[in-house]
């Protein structure tokens, strides 16, 4: 049994007699997940799917995901929902960077997961993860708003698992992983770097 | 809407000087244009916005397109004289047409609906000829557009009111859209590569010997 847990036979006897048992790892984690706010940031048509998994049929507030946020110092989620040109990128990183810890991303789309249909176009950032990290990636051109809903409950899942002390404790309780990532520059010909070559690793070659 | 010649012949009756060609479009679109002489573009436009039968009050669109040099070869039968007899004789020659850039403008009349109406500019060459004047202060609509052009394909438009990049960065130093544009070297994997992306994505992949030089590889592990 690790550290901060108990034992699950105990708790369900326990809570039979009604006493209610918990961590303060599980306490935190559960109110973290459950209102988990996301910037108010849309780039494309995934962004329409986005609105419409915040509106009432598919409501995104049945999992504590509707207080889209204007302000970046206010927000725990990016859902990078759209194409990423290569103008837009700086600004995006730049968000990112202006979000407090714990903040997590949702790449949303092809676009956002690897340039899409834009791929080999000269004005299209093949991929957020070039220079921010992404905790789910969403297929899907654009995908459905079930499928933001099920990246959500990922996430949400993800943040339930995160351990708030010992050695496999969350990546932002580390102080010395970064949370802040350096922002491209625009160079004559591409961005500077292309790519962050600290965080980014491309994919490897294969021959279709 | 009046044929392309009467409006050809009304416009350089009206603007003294004006040279308008008319570039015809054998295609099933048969949307034939007219080249319009850079000197006199905005006369020409002002009449084409002002006159009564004509009224293009609406410019829908502008593009541009770009024209890399080539070299058209031609076939003539020449006569001479060989050995005493006189003999025709096939002679190519080759012409060198230089390069060079275009804007094209869709007009509209919303007052006499009808339209479209295309119009070229063409310029001097490719390089730091590639000017014209600007149709803006003509129709506004353009103004936008033109910046486009100028962003992409690298036409400066003389008169316009803001010219600058529009959809790149203004440090960017390219402009995407010509032909001649060398992309960044950026490739990465691609699941169904073709044409293009595929010559591309032929520099990238890793070597593999066992397909590629097969006969070789054999011949020395043998030795």
């Amino acid at each position: 049994m690790s550290e901060g847990q108990i034992d699950e036979g105990l708790r369900a006897e326990l809570q039979r007699q009604g006493i209610w048992v918990t961590s303060m790892q599980e306490l935190y984690n559960w109110g973290r997940k459950n209102s988990i706010w996301p910037l108010q940031f849309g780039l494309a048509c995934c962004a329409i799917e986005m609105i419409a998994a915040a509106a009432s049929r598919y409501d995104i507030a049945r999992f504590g995901g509707e207080v889209f946020r204007p302000s970046p110092r206010q927000a725990d989620l990016m859902i990078v929902a759209g194409t990423v040109t290569k103008k837009m990128a700086p600004q995006i990183v730049r968000l990112y960077n202006q979000m407090p810890d714990p903040k997590y991303v949702i790449s949303m789309g092809a676009c956002a997961i690897s340039g899409g249909p834009f791929k080999q176009g000269y004005n299209v950032l093949k991929g957020i993860d070039r220079y921010i990290p992404v905790d789910v990636y969403i297929p899907g051109c654009p995908p459905r708003p079930e499928a933001l809903l099920h990246a959500f409950m990922e996430l949400q899942r993800k943040i339930d698992s995160q351990k708030l002390s010992g050695e496999n404790k969350a990546e932002f309780l580390k102080p010395e992983q970064p949370s802040e990532f350096p922002v491209p520059e625009f160079g004559e010909h591409d961005l500077n770097p292309p790519a962050n070559p600290k965080t980014y690793r491309p994919p490897k070659l294969e021959r279709a | 809407m009046e044929t392309l010649e009467q409006i050809k012949n009304r416009a350089e009756l009206a603007v003294r000087g004006a040279k308008i060609d008319i570039v015809p479009n054998p295609g099933p679109s048969q949307q034939s244009s007219l080249l319009i002489d850079n000197e006199h573009a905005v006369e020409v436009a002002k009449f084409l916005r002002d006159h009564p039968a004509l009224n293009f009050d609406f410019c829908s669109n502008a593009t541009g397109v770009d024209w890399l040099d080539r070299v058209v070869k031609k076939t003539t039968k020449v006569k001479q004289v060989v050995d005493g007899v006189e003999k025709e004789i096939d002679q190519t020659s080759e012409e060198k047409i230089p390069g060079y850039l275009e804007a094209v403008y869709h007009l509209y009349s919303i007052q006499l609906k009808h339209g479209p109406l295309i119009i070229r500019m063409r310029t001097a060459n490719r390089g730091d000829g590639a000017r014209l004047p600007s149709l803006t202060p003509v129709w506004r609509s353009a103004e936008l557009q033109e910046r486009e052009i100028f962003d992409l394909y690298g036409i400066r438009f003389d008169g316009h009111p803001d010219l600058r990049r529009i959809l790149m960065w203004d440090e960017f130093v390219d402009h995407p859209m010509r032909k001649d544009y060398v992309q960044p070297d950026d490739f990465e994997w691609e699941p169904t590569p073709h044409d293009q992306v595929l010559e591309r994505a032929k520099q990238h992949y890793p070597p593999r010997p066992q397909l590629d030089g097969a006969e070789k590889i054999a011949g020395q592990s043998q030795s």
